[in-house]
């Protein structure tokens, strides 16, 4: 566990780089974290990013199936928006824990 | 010397040649967790592994009730082998088996296969079971990027990295 800064706020994060109090998360510093992913974030991100908020804060589990199904963006926009590891970027960026999901 | 250097995974290579319900899934959750990683991956499917991929059949898998010691009745007592044979058992066994993965939201074989295509994971037939079964490209799914020899497959797994898993 350690603290860092985003934005002028000091957060805790833990040894990932994970936020652990999701509440102290803003816009601000998700285009801190996006950085760092070498992500510029987008309008289109910031809709994926409050979709995944509002799934995880009715305690509902992630998966790419579940993003393709939003209505938000196809999977493979989803991949588009953030290269590499989606669901693990994604939930990094929107001040969440990393997911614990298989599919 | 000792190299004690760690090569973190960076492509996979799955291959899958069987067509139970179970054999198919463990190919399709292996290949999907590896796209969601960043890993690349390609999919290779051979013998009755075709049947996932074949438009006729991949989203009619079944689970083998007999000869599968992991099956349980409901509430955990052995599965008897005779039982397993009866009309319309493995039937129910299979849907039972769908009902619990769809509550995982686990998708049907085409829109899983779909999902690793979005994700940029590859998928294969091969050759020599294709023809084999008398199957031609049209007869396989839209994400089937083509029908590949087994050295075609080889060269695919070049680079420092590289992984073959075989279900």
């Amino acid at each position: 566990m350690s603290t860092k800064t985003f934005a002028g706020i000091n957060v805790e994060v833990n040894e990932e780089g994970y936020m652990t109090d999701s509440s102290q998360w803003t816009k601000e510093i998700a285009k801190e974290i996006a950085k760092e992913e070498g992500i510029e974030l987008t309008d289109t991100h910031f809709d994926v990013i409050e979709f995944i908020r509002s799934k995880v804060a009715s305690g509902e589990t992630l998966t790419i199936r579940g993003i393709n199904k939003s209505g938000v963006v196809d999977a493979k926009t989803f991949y588009k928006l953030f290269p590499g590891a989606p669901l693990k970027k994604a939930t990094k960026i929107a001040g969440l824990q990393k997911p614990e999901s298989c599919i | 010397m000792e190299n004690k250097e760690k090569v973190p995974l960076q492509k996979v290579m799955i291959i899958c040649s069987k067509a139970a319900l179970e054999d198919v899934y463990a190919a399709l959750v292996m290949a999907n967790g590896a796209v969601m990683e960043g890993i690349e991956t390609k999919l290779f499917f051979t013998f009755f592994g075709l049947d996932a991929i074949t438009k006729k059949t991949m989203n009619k898998l079944h689970t083998a009730t007999v000869g599968n010691p992991g099956m349980r009745m409901p509430g955990g007592l052995p599965f008897p082998t005779m039982l397993g044979g009866l009309p319309g058992v493995e039937t129910g066994v299979t849907k039972m088996m769908k009902k619990e993965m769809e509550k995982l939201d686990m998708p049907p074989v085409d829109e899983f296969l779909e999902l690793i295509d979005a994700g940029g994971g590859e998928v294969f037939a091969c050759k020599l079971a294709a023809d084999m079964f008398k199957l031609k490209k049209e007869d396989f799914h839209e994400v089937v990027k083509g029908i590949i020899t087994v050295g075609d497959l080889y060269a695919m797994c070049d680079g420092p990295g590289t992984q073959i898993i075989f279900t």
